[in-house]
């Protein structure tokens, strides 16, 4: 009871109520974010209709060896991160856990970013980047380029505040500023981490596999 | 385990009330009560308004001669280009939602403040941010696309400061998602013991579905934007044809969020009028269930609609057709609301209070925007009247007419509320009165220049239009006093006004049994509510016996 009270905030009265709520306005939010990445992905299925072979012969030209080891270290991170909220769900002396397995997810984070570093590296000097000077003839290949970067940069911007969150909540645990036990705040950061891993899942094959079937 | 949460009662009177609970900068500036953070919002809401409203007066008396006499092309281009995106993103979206409906939402369903305080604080930030950035772009040398920031103008060949214009609308559409979030979550957790979704307020059914629409259209808006900026600042070719790029893409995307963020102008207004409409006749609201399901419908099928801002793309004639059709569908639910209205003072024992007379306004002139929407619905005759004034005319009719009309309307109506004053109520009568005549004799003429064949957006016209535009710019001038003439008798209550009792009106709902102005928790035991709203038959509500007024004498402690 007395974590409970050491995690109650104003308005809330009862802590089951806040954690409910907490919950329910993330998933309200995270409703908002999957019209934010559908208008995205509407628009980019829109251009890829226009331009089928375009779009083919640029998905041809991104590396899949990088997005497959992100999609493997982006999975593996989601289950370190359901791993802490639910250990953060079961009791008390799996405090250590929880933090571990938040750190690990942290540090899977920040090694999908910089893999991703590393092949935007090698996209621009594949001359990648739409502008003048751009290696694809076809004008739809700028198009899917265009897209490319602004959807991972999109996703990259997410997954860094992610980062940020799950950083946070190691340093207050760590602290004992606030328990681990029930604490609303990894579940609601964990729906937050799974969003964006689930938005990865639908990037990758947009990205990568174009063109390369068959 | 909850009924902790509706068993408990909060602790004796707290005093004082929330207005003297602290006085510093501080107490106001790091603020968690959502009625200080709605005083917060409106007072940055009117310093928008009243800038907008100065740039569209230079736009106004440059249309008084045909030929340009006072402003260049650019200049004039920039001014209406501020004044719709101050108007549309910093005044009219957050107008009614963060000021009335941060104020009154936990109040009239019994909660000590809405579900996440200090989001609803930090929206507050990121609307000030998002404002500087736009007010940036004005001092810096101003933008020149037009609210509508329409691509390929926008994103390649306009030299103005779109990046910084389009940054600040992108980050007050954060502030816009994350009231949404907050007052969705607030409805559904923080309602008192017995108030059941069928016995809540109609005003907050009306931020309800406000909030859906801004949680579920806003993200598109800021790709759209996003998308802008991607392509001014990064070169990205997503509308550049020569590219492979769509330019229409653009505005299906635009559209997707603008066509349902007029329902987000209009749907509080309407949750407004219907408060102050069955108190100010005495009766029940007629077909309370109708009015939630329109209001329902209206956000639903307000997603349906956005192509019928396209019917002169170039998209298919298919897709006009079924644009036409549906937007045909959606003035369904709201003539629903109208005739609920109508039929609601039938018979009613009315007086014509301030709150009232702005109402009954808003009915007016929402009803000529909505007729004249169907025109504009109507292919043919979009076909002729398209960026004409006839456009410009009906959507200040909704936007304009209802939506700042509500406004005033709740201000008054909650007024003593929210101040623990009273304000002079024949200089309120006057300029609702003056308001309702401005507005006619500003956008009446521009029904006719439009049909007529006068474009929008042009700051020279043919001879032939000045009458009209004459009429239009004495009418503005007429409608701009009626506009601060609140400003300047609500400033005198503030010092000078009577003191408010709880209940200065004998209406119903939650928000009239605690004090006025309230306490910081809002109530001093947790209310119950065993009725339904708009209760103005049952004991010591009985129509008639009371005017106002009288109560005004009698409660004032
Ligand atoms: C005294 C009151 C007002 C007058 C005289 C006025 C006048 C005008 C005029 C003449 C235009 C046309 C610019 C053009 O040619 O496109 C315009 C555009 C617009 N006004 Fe107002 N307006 C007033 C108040 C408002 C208010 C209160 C709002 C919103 C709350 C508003 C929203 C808009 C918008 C969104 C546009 C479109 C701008 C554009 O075309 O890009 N106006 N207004
Ligand atoms: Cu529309």
């Amino acid at each position: 009871m007395s974590d409970e009270s050491a995690l109650l905030r104003e308005p809330w009265i009862d802590f089951g109520r806040q954690r409910e709520a907490g919950k329910f306005g993330i998933w309200v939010f995270l409703a908002s974010e999957t019209l934010f990445f559908g208008a995205l992905l509407l628009t980019y299925t829109a251009c890829r209709i226009e331009h089928p072979d375009a779009f083919a012969a640029a998905g041809r030209e991104t590396n899949v060896w990088y997005g497959t080891i992100n999609t493997a270290v982006l999975l593996t991170s989601s289950l370190t991160m359901a791993v802490a909220a639910q250990a953060a769900e079961e009791a008390a002396r799996l405090r250590r856990l929880v933090l571990a397995c938040l750190i690990i997810t942290a540090m899977l984070g920040l090694a999908f970013i910089v893999i991703k570093g590393f092949e935007y590296k090698e996209d621009i000097d594949k001359h990648l980047v739409p502008g003048a000077g751009f290696a694809l003839p076809q004008p739809g290949a700028q198009l899917f380029y265009g897209f490319y970067w602004l959807v991972t940069g999109v996703h990259a911007i997410h997954l860094s505040i992610g980062i940020g969150l799950v950083s946070r909540l190691i340093w207050v645990l760590y602290r004992r500023e606030l328990p681990a036990k029930d604490n609303p705040e990894i579940e609601v950061t964990a729906l937050y981490w799974h969003l964006v891993d689930i938005v990865w899942i639908f990037l990758y094959p947009l990205i990568y596999l174009p063109g390369r079937a068959s | 385990m909850t009924d902790a949460l509706l068993a408990g009662e909060l602790p004796l009177p707290q005093r004082p009330d929330y207005l003297r609970h602290g006085s510093t900068i501080r107490s106001w500036l790091a603020t968690t009560d959502h009625k200080r953070i709605a005083i917060l919002y409106a007072v940055t809401i009117t310093i928008f308004f009243f800038m907008g409203g100065a740039a569209i007066t230079a736009v106004r008396l440059e249309l008084f001669q045909p030929n340009g006499w006072l402003l260049t092309s650019d200049t004039y281009n920039k001014l209406f280009s501020f004044h719709g995106i101050i108007m549309v993103w910093f005044f009219l979206v957050p107008s009614i939602p963060n000021t009335f409906g941060n104020f009154l939402l936990p109040l009239m369903i019994g909660a000590p403040d809405v579900a996440f305080p200090r989001l609803n604080l930090f929206s507050w930030y990121l609307t000030i941010a998002a404002g500087a950035f736009t007010v940036y772009a004005l001092v810096a040398g101003g933008v020149d696309t037009g609210w509508t920031f329409y691509t390929p103008y926008s994103s390649m060949f306009s030299n103005t400061h779109v990046f910084a214009a389009a940054a600040g609308v992108f980050v007050v559409g954060f502030a816009s998602i994350a009231t949404g979030v907050n007052f969705i979550a607030t409805t559904h957790m923080l309602r008192a013991p017995g108030m059941t979704w069928f016995r809540l307020p109609l005003f907050v059914w009306a931020i309800y579905a406000t909030s859906l629409i801004m949680v579920l259209a806003t993200p598109v808006l800021a790709i759209s934007l996003l998308l802008v900026i991607a392509e001014r600042v990064f070169g990205l070719p997503i509308f550049d044809p020569a590219r492979g790029g769509d330019p229409i893409l653009f505005q299906h995307l635009f559209w997707f969020y603008s066509h349902p963020a007029v329902y987000i102008m209009v749907l509080p207004a309407m949750g407004v009028v219907s408060e102050i409409i069955p108190c100010f006749a005495r009766r029940r609201i007629f077909g309370y269930d109708f009015m939630v399901y329109a209001m329902l419908a209206i956000a639903g099928i307000g997603f349906f609609v956005w192509g019928h801002h396209m019917f002169v793309s170039g998209q298919s004639p298919l897709a006009s057709l079924v644009f036409s059709f549906l937007s045909f569908i959606i003035a369904v639910p709201s003539a629903i609301k109208v005739f609920n209205w109508t039929a609601s003072l039938y018979r009613g024992q009315i007086s014509f209070d301030s709150p009232m007379l702005y109402a009954l306004g808003f009915v007016g002139l929402f009803t000529t925007g909505g007729l004249s929407g169907l025109f504009l619905a109507s292919i043919p005759v979009d076909i002729h009247v398209t960026d004409t004034y006839f456009v410009v005319a009906h959507f200040h009719y909704i936007m304009v007419g209802g939506s700042v009309s509500a406004f005033f309307a709740g201000l008054h109506f909650w007024w003593p509320k929210v101040t623990g004053r009273l304000y002079p109520e024949s200089w309120a009568k006057f300029a609702a009165i003056l308001m309702y005549a401005g507005f006619n004799m500003t956008f009446l003429p521009q029904f006719f220049a439009g049909y007529l064949g006068m474009p929008r957006r042009y700051h020279t016209y043919p001879a032939e239009f000045q009458i009209y535009n004459v009429m239009s710019s004495a009418g503005a001038a007429v409608l701009a006093l009626a506009y601060l003439l609140p400003l300047g008798y609500l400033t005198w209550s503030l010092f000078y006004g009577g003191k408010a009792a709880r209940n200065p009106w004998g209406a119903t709902g939650l928000e009239w049994t605690t004090s006025s102005p309230p306490p910081p928790k809002n109530f001093d035991r947790q209310p119950r509510v065993d009725r339904a709203p708009y209760d103005y038959h049952a004991e010591g509500m009985s129509a008639g016996t009371d005017p106002p007024e009288m109560q005004n004498a009698r409660e004032t402690r």
